[in-house]
C-alpha cells in the first residue's frame, strides 16, 4: 500500500528530476515551441516541494490535489493547467483514503490522464504529453518499471510525428524530427514514480 | 547575445518596477504581476482584463488606462499568466458590472483564462470571454491549435475599451469585441528570429538571406521560408494573404506593426507599400497606425492587420484613450 509519504517522495523526486533536466527540456522546446518548458516546470515543481513541506497533507489524494493546484498557480503556459489537472484529478480520484493500492493509483492516474485529454483536446498521436502518459497508464497494471519504460518509449515515439496541438502545431511538417518536450517531461514524472516505488532499481 | 538585463529570472519583475516608476497613473503589483488603472474599479463600468506572455510590449500592460484595458496580467516571457493573476485582476476592476476577459488563441492562454473564469465566478464576479484569432497565416485549423491571436488584439481592446468607458453593459461590450475580432485579419513576416532572455540565443535559425512568411508573435512560423524580398513584395504578399481571406466592403483600420527590432524608417516605408496595394485592391483605409504595438522581443519584421469597420466601430476607435502605449483625444 502507498501512503501520503510515498506521494510526497514522488513529487520531490519529480522536482529533482525536472531540476536536473530543465535545460534539456528547454532545448527540446526551442525548435518547436518557445523555449520555456524546462524553466516553467522547474519553477512549478520547486513551488510544489515548498508547499508540500509547509502544509504536509496527510492523504495521497490531498498530496496530489495540493501539488496540482500549486502547478496551476505557478507554471503558466499550457503546462500549468495540463499538469495541474493531471495531478488534481488523479488526487481527487484517490479520495481521502490514508493508503491506496497500486491498482487504485493506476485507476486514478487513468482518470487524471482522461481529464488532461478532455481539457487539452489532444489524443494519442498528436505529439503531446498524452503520448507518454497513455502507454504509461496502460503498463502500470503490470509494474511501475514497465510504466517507466512505456512512458520513455512513448516520448521517443513522438519524434517522427507531426504536432497537431499546442504551439508546435504551427510548424506543420517542420515539427517532424523533434521529440516532444511535454511527452519528455511526462516521462520524467513516471520515471520518478517508478524510482520512488523501487529506489534501488532506478537511477532517477 | 547582449541584453540590457540583470538575470533572466527577474526580467518581468524588473520591467514592471520600471513601468510603475514611469507611470504613476497605473497601479503595478510587481509581486503578483497585475497592472491596473489607478482609478479602478470605476462605478458602473465593465472591467476589461487582458493578458498573455511578456515580450510583446507595449501589449498588454501598455494598453491599461482610461478608454482601453482596466487591467493586464503579464506572464513570464512568451508564457501565459496563471489563473491567480487573472482572478486578482478581475477582482480589482469589477464594480459589479462584470468583467470581460480578452484572450488570444494560444493553448496556454485559453486554458488559464478558462480556469480563471471559473474561479472568478465562484467569487461572484460575472465573467465574459472573447477569443482573438485573427492570424490568416494558420491555414488549416483542423491540424493546429487554430488561428493565433495577434494584431487584432489592439483593435479589440481599443474598441471594447471605448464601449466599456461609455458604460455599455457586459453583453454589449462582449458582442462588440467579438465583432471586431470577426472583422479583423492579420499576417506577419520575420526577418530575424527573436531571443528569449531564458535561452539567450535566437529561438530559431533564420539564415541571413531568408525571411519567414506568416510568422507568429513568438517567432513560430506559419507558411514558408523564402529568399529575402523587397518591402514592396512583402506588402503584396501580406495584404494579398489577408484579402484572400476577407473582402472588406467597408473602410478598414490598418495596423502596420513592428515586431520589435525593425525601425520606424522601415515601417513607414512598408506602410507606403501596404497602402499602395490596398488602393490597388480597392480597399479604403479609414485610420492607420504605424509602430511597435504587438512585438516579439527583438525580432525584426512586421505584421499587417486590417479591421473592417462601420460608423459605430470607427466612432469607438476614435474615442479618447490614455494609456502608456496608445494615447489620443485627451
Amino acid at each position: 500500500m502507498l501512503d501520503a509519504d510515498f506521494f510526497r517522495r514522488w513529487m520531490t523526486a519529480t522536482a529533482a528530476s525536472v531540476e536536473r533536466e530543465a535545460e534539456r527540456l528547454t532545448a527540446l522546446d526551442s525548435p518547436i515551441g518557445d523555449a520555456d518548458h524546462g524553466s516553467n516546470l522547474r519553477r512549478g515543481f520547486a513551488a510544489v516541494t515548498a508547499v508540500l513541506e509547509k502544509e504536509a497533507p496527510d492523504t495521497p489524494g490531498a498530496v496530489l490535489v495540493l501539488a496540482g493546484r500549486q502547478l496551476i498557480s505557478t507554471v503558466g503556459g499550457a503546462s500549468g493547467p495540463l499538469y495541474g489537472t493531471l495531478l488534481r484529478r488523479t488526487g481527487k480520484a484517490l479520495g481521502d483514503a490514508a493508503e491506496v493500492s497500486e491498482a487504485q493509483l493506476g485507476d486514478a492516474l487513468r482518470a487524471g490522464v482522461d481529464a488532461v485529454m478532455t481539457l487539452g483536446g489532444a489524443a494519442p498521436g498528436d505529439k503531446t504529453m498524452i503520448d507518454a502518459l497513455v502507454p504509461a497508464v496502460d503498463a502500470l497494471a503490470e509494474s511501475f518499471a514497465a510504466a517507466r519504460v512505456a512512458a520513455e518509449e512513448g516520448a521517443s515515439a513522438t519524434t517522427p510525428l507531426q504536432a497537431r496541438k499546442g504551439r508546435a502545431s504551427y510548424l506543420g511538417e517542420r515539427s517532424i524530427g523533434h521529440q516532444d518536450p511535454g511527452a519528455t517531461s511526462a516521462a520524467l514524472l513516471i520515471a520518478a514514480l517508478a524510482a520512488t516505488a523501487d529506489p534501488e532499481a532506478a537511477d532517477v | 547575445m547582449k541584453m540590457l538585463i540583470n538575470v533572466a529570472e527577474s526580467v518581468v519583475a524588473d520591467a514592471l518596477r520600471g513601468m510603475a516608476a514611469a507611470h504613476p497613473e497605473l497601479t503595478v503589483d510587481v509581486e503578483n504581476r497585475v497592472v491596473v488603472r489607478r482609478d479602478a474599479p470605476v462605478a458602473g463600468k465593465v472591467g476589461l482584463v487582458s493578458g498573455g506572455g511578456s515580450g510583446h510590449e507595449p501589449l498588454h500592460g501598455g494598453f491599461v488606462g482610461p478608454g482601453m484595458l482596466s487591467a493586464a496580467c503579464p506572464g513570464e516571457v512568451f508564457t501565459s499568466p496563471v489563473p491567480d493573476q487573472m482572478v486578482r485582476a478581475a477582482a480589482a476592476v469589477d464594480s459589479g458590472a462584470g468583467v470581460l476577459f480578452i484572450v488570444k488563441n494560444y493553448t496556454g492562454d485559453v486554458l488559464n483564462f478558462d480556469m480563471a473564469a471559473e474561479l472568478a465566478e465562484d467569487e461572484g464576479i460575472q465573467i465574459a470571454k472573447v477569443l482573438v484569432d485573427d492570424d490568416v497565416a494558420v491555414t488549416d485549423s483542423l491540424y493546429t491549435a487554430g488561428r493565433r491571436g495577434t494584431g487584432a488584439t489592439l483593435f479589440v481592446e481599443k474598441i471594447a475599451g471605448a464601449a466599456a468607458e461609455e458604460g455599455q453593459p457586459l453583453e454589449q461590450v462582449e458582442a462588440l469585441a467579438r465583432q471586431v475580432n470577426e472583422h479583423s485579419r492579420s499576417f506577419g513576416v520575420a526577418l530575424s528570429a527573436c531571443t528569449t532572455p531564458a535561452k539567450g540565443s535566437p529561438t530559431f535559425d533564420l539564415p541571413a538571406g531568408e525571411l519567414e512568411l506568416g510568422v507568429g508573435i513568438h517567432g513560430e512560423p506559419g507558411r514558408e521560408r523564402r529568399a529575402m524580398m523587397t518591402s514592396r513584395e512583402i506588402a503584396d504578399f501580406s495584404v494579398n494573404a489577408i484579402l484572400d481571406d476577407m473582402s472588406p466592403r467597408n473602410p478598414v483600420l490598418l495596423l502596420v506593426n513592428g515586431m520589435g527590432a525593425t525601425p520606424l524608417l522601415e515601417l513607414y516605408g512598408f506602410n507606403a507599400e501596404v497602402q499602395r496595394v490596398l488602393t490597388e485592391r480597392g480597399v479604403a483605409v479609414a485610420r492607420t497606425l504605424v509602430g511597435n504595438y504587438v512585438t516579439s522581443l527583438d525580432m525584426a519584421g512586421a505584421s499587417v492587420t486590417l479591421c473592417q469597420v462601420d460608423e459605430e466601430l470607427l466612432r469607438l476607435y476614435d474615442a479618447p484613450v490614455r494609456t502608456p502605449g496608445l494615447r489620443w483625444g485627451v
